[in-house]
């Protein structure tokens, strides 16, 4: 990953401020690749976690080319396997499992609770590095012959089939170690680092969703890390694990990797819920309804995902009653997710809703995020799953909530703190337009995928038979009208970086510490002073210092000011909970 | 909506799943559509119209959060349900089924009948159930028959079984759906469903006489066992070596370095263990066919000598 050719627009911002910030305090290289403020592992996360959503991006459009025509199009069955298997792995593995908290979270969540830092900043830079050293041992795979197991290397294929599966599978047993590490900190973080009057209460909801999936993060990882080691310690000694022809058990292996990988898949969500619920409260300027509904929901969440992981298996073999109970408690978990978004929906009730786009990929998020909740029903039901289970329906379905939820939610987050992470405005105009091709093209490659696997369309194929090619073509339409969309995206964000407009220091006029305490750009440490909290982080109607000038727009010709932060009351407890207009 | 998101349904199983898929379908939808209205009606009626908007916070009702809750419990509980009950009667096999044995590989499947018949093409009577009893060869494979509404994983160290009823005779698509390398989107066949006299014909039929002569037999088997899936008999490189000029070839190259000559006994090898000796540019990846019989051994290879011009000493 080229760290370093990509910092040199964020650092000409430097030397023309006077005030000096994170960005401009020390300006090398070397500064930067031994740093240990949270801010800039962030933006070296985010260059990273960049560089392979654009290659796995690029994958997912090189597969669906191939998908325009029934037969043999690009590239011949071998290449299309192990292209569509490095999609998988890239956007799983190395992209969205670190993807929110390894950029926003690592940037934003020190800041929301009025912290100097993370709990343990070396650490943090050694996850970082321990991600590069997973990305550097997944190219030596590549090299090695490729892999073409799917993400899921399922035993005995992934045994059999050689090349470089035994180099792909360290690189997920060291990339792990990077999610583990930022997850302890995050933890350690939230318990010991708030500010004053920061109580559990009045946690942003970002941070409630960080706290979660570090949670997650921490219990599971260690799993996929077994998983792997066991599969590398079969191949290498002969051991029988999961290989039949060793006396092995493949079944067995498809639990281990569902133990993991279906608590990933809230690992991938629940930052996603977090980033919803501050672009909703800031841009309806209300506060969120069923503030503890959502908290609370995210942990339940992060408990009973551990739960389910056999709903992935219904027709593998296992027994009938191991899928029922699995199917039940999936549904418990639907629940949650579902109170979750009629809370978004009733936050909007009698707000002050501003359609900037941040905000508009909170509303696509709503959108999308359903169809992806109600699809995920529908593969939980016993019967209709034998149907569905490994056709084109799952892969709409995950598809719905992890680039429809997570990645949608992602890009409304880099555009929400966009501002505070570079100190310049992105074009308005350029980003609607860019959101909105973002929602018609996805929709338009997703949604005939439901239907496609509904009517019995396998997925991992291929060539398929010419019945489907209609809503193939579709698909693959839709795939590059998004490719179109995101490449939109990363022109003006890069044109953004060096001639963007200054960003004031709250431009949206958002009511938590990392708008209202900090200047423009957030200095080396964060705050001039510690900042003492009085209130929750959506109470817009005690919030006077973000009604500067009215709003963001107006705020913007103002210079940066610091608000001085209102005293604690006597009574500090509960005064911002109650609900006192 | 059922036919525009659903393939034919061919199947006793098949009307039950498609009410339930049908339904979720359609309480999805009518719910998204409320949640998308109370979106779009909100974002019309309290857009941002004045900068220094300071909209009252609202009070949270303990009712509402109550009632969405409780609400969608009891629909996901009513489809649970519904779903738990119809994989019930998926699971439970009619004592009265026909058995069909069901071999998967690496790319292919066969169909043995009771009466030993083996096909590439499962022959299925209409109106009465049917079980396959399935195992696979080397990785994992899935049996998917989409007009069936029936899938099972097909796994190598056990038995799985499903079962279905067939209503309407015709053609239906039989897919993997496990991900099983190379040829995994090829590895499909058809399923015939015909009426009991004419699958009771059929099987009389189909059987292979015990007196044909051995590259007969081995012609046979060569569609019947997949053969063709990964060897070709023009000369063409698939995932195997041709068979075109196999049989008598001397210095045939080895992974090893090695070089045999490919005559009998060495072909009779490399059927029965596939994996002893591995030919220089192919992957170790074909499973050991040692469930053929003696004769059906001699038939292929006769079969081979026949697509070879070479000769080789008698030994």
């Amino acid at each position: 990953m080229s760290t370093t050719t990509q910092n040199a627009p964020v650092e000409q911002a430097g030397p023309h401020e006077e005030e000096t910030n994170y960005l401009n305090h020390e300006t090398s290289i070397w500064s930067w690749l031994t740093t240990k403020d949270h801010k800039r592992i962030g933006v070296l996360y985010c260059i990273s976690l960049a560089t392979v959503f654009l290659v796995a991006g690029v994958l997912a459009l090189l597969m669906r080319a191939e998908l325009s025509a029934p037969d043999e199009t690009l590239m011949a069955n071998d290449t299309y396997n192990q292209v569509f298997t490095m999609h998988g792995i890239l956007m799983v593995f190395l992209f969205l499992v670190p993807s929110i908290p390894a950029i926003l979270g690592n940037f934003v969540l020190p800041l929301q609770i009025g912290a100097k830092d993370v709990a343990f900043p070396r650490l943090n830079l050694a996850s970082w590095y321990v991600y590069l050293a997973g990305a550097v041992l997944t190219v030596t795979a590549l090299l090695t012959g490729g892999v073409d197991t799917g993400w899921t290397f399922y035993t005995p294929y992934s045994s059999s089939t050689g090349g470089g599966v035994l180099w792909m599978t360290s690189a997920i047993f060291v990339a792990g170690f990077a999610n583990i590490f930022t997850g302890l900190n995050f933890i350690v973080t939230i318990h010991k680092m708030r500010a004053p009057g920061m109580t559990w209460n009045r946690l942003p909801l970002f941070v409630w969703g960080m706290y979660a999936t570090s949670i997650v993060q921490v219990l599971a990882t260690p799993v996929i890390g077994i998983t792997m080691v066991l599969l590398i310690l079969e191949q290498t000694l002969q051991i029988g694990i999961f290989d039949p022809a060793l006396g092995g058990d493949p079944v067995l292996f498809q639990h281990f990797f569902w133990f993991y990988s279906h608590p990933a898949v809230y690992i991938m969500i629940l930052p996603a819920f977090g980033i919803l619920s501050e672009l909703i409260a800031t841009f309806s300027r209300s506060r969120i309804f069923g503030y503890r509904a959502i908290a609370l929901s995210s942990v339940a969440i992060a408990m009973l995902g551990f739960l389910v992981w056999g709903h992935h298996m219904f027709v593998s073999g296992q027994s009938a009653i191991s899928s029922i109970v699995f199917s039940l408690i999936t549904y418990l978990i639907g629940i949650p997710s579902g109170i979750k978004v009629f809370n978004w929906v009733a936050t909007l009730y009698k707000g002050s809703i501003w359609l900037q786009t941040p905000m508009l990929y909170a509303l696509g998020f709503l959108f999308m995020f359903t169809i992806g909740g109600f699809t995920g029903i529908m593969v939980g039901v016993l019967s209709v799953d034998v149907h569905l289970h490994d056709t084109y329906y799952v892969v709409g379905h995950f598809h719905y909530v992890m680039m429809g939820g997570s990645v949608v939610a992602l890009l409304g987050g880099m555009h929400y703190w966009w501002p505070k992470i570079t100190g310049r405005m992105y074009n308005e105009t350029l980003a609607k337009i860019a959101a909105g091709l973002v929602f018609v093209g996805f929709n338009l490659t997703f949604f005939p995928q439901l239907v496609l696997g509904s009517r019995g369309m396998p997925r991992r194929y291929a060539n398929y038979a010419e019945r489907f090619t209609g809503l193939h073509e579709l698909s693959t339409v839709g795939s590059q009208i998004l490719g179109l969309g995101l490449f939109l995206i990363l022109g003006y964000a890069l044109w953004s970086l060096a001639y963007g407009e200054k960003a004031p220091a709250n431009p949206w006029g958002a009511a938590t510490l990392e708008w209202t305490n900090t200047t423009a750009v957030p200095i080396h440490h964060n705050f001039e002073r510690t900042p003492l909290v009085t209130r929750g982080p959506y109470d817009f109607h005690l919030a006077d210092e973000v009604f500067g000038g009215g709003d963001g727009e107006a705020l913007r010709d103002d210079v940066p000011q610091i608000p001085e932060p209102a005293p604690s009351a006597p009574s500090e407890k509960e005064t911002a909970e109650s609900t006192r207009a | 909506m059922g036919d525009f998101w659903l393939p034919e349904a061919a199947s006793k199983m098949a009307s039950e799943i498609d009410s339930l898929f049908t339904f979720v379908n359609v309480v999805s939808a009518v719910l998204l559509v409320g949640v998308v209205a109370a979106m779009l009606w909100f974002m019309y009626r309290y857009r941002r119209q004045d900068p220094a908007e300071r909209p009252t916070p609202v009070k949270e009702s303990q009712l509402l959060e109550i009632s969405w809750i409780v609400i969608p419990t009891i629909l996901v509980l009513l489809v649970f349900n519904w779903g738990f009950k119809s994989f019930v009667a998926q699971k439970t096999i009619p004592e009265n089924a026909y058995e069909i044995q069901v071999q998967a590989r690496s790319w292919g499947w066969s169909f043995e009948y009771p009466n030993g018949v083996t096909t590439d093409t499962l022959y299925v009577p209409a109106d009465e159930p049917v079980k396959t009893t399935m195992s696979s060869q080397d990785v994992i494979h899935s049996f998917y028959v989409p007009a069936f509404r029936v899938k099972q994983d097909v796994l190598p160290n056990r038995y799985t079984s499903v079962w279905f009823e067939a209503t309407k005779e015709g053609t239906y698509d039989l897919f993997c759906t496990e991900y099983c390398g190379r040829n995994h989107s090829e590895m499909d066949a058809d399923v015939k469903v015909v009426s009991r006299a004419r699958f009771d014909d059929w099987l009389e039929s189909a059987g292979t006489p015990d007196d044909i002569p051995l590259p007969e037999l081995g012609e046979k088997l060569y569609t019947q066992q997949g053969c063709q899936g990964c060897h070709s008999l023009d000369g063409s490189d698939m995932v195997g070596p041709t068979w075109k000029g196999l049989y008598g070839k001397t210095n045939h190259q080895m992974a090893d370095g090695s070089t045999v000559t490919a005559d009998a006994n060495y072909l009779r090898e490399s059927i029965l263990q596939s994996g002893a000796k591995v030919v220089e540019g192919y992957q170790n990846v074909m499973p050991s066919y040692s469930n053929l019989s003696e004769r059906e051994v001699s038939g292929l290879i006769e079969f081979m000598k026949e697509k070879s011009d070479k000769e080789l000493p008698e030994e």
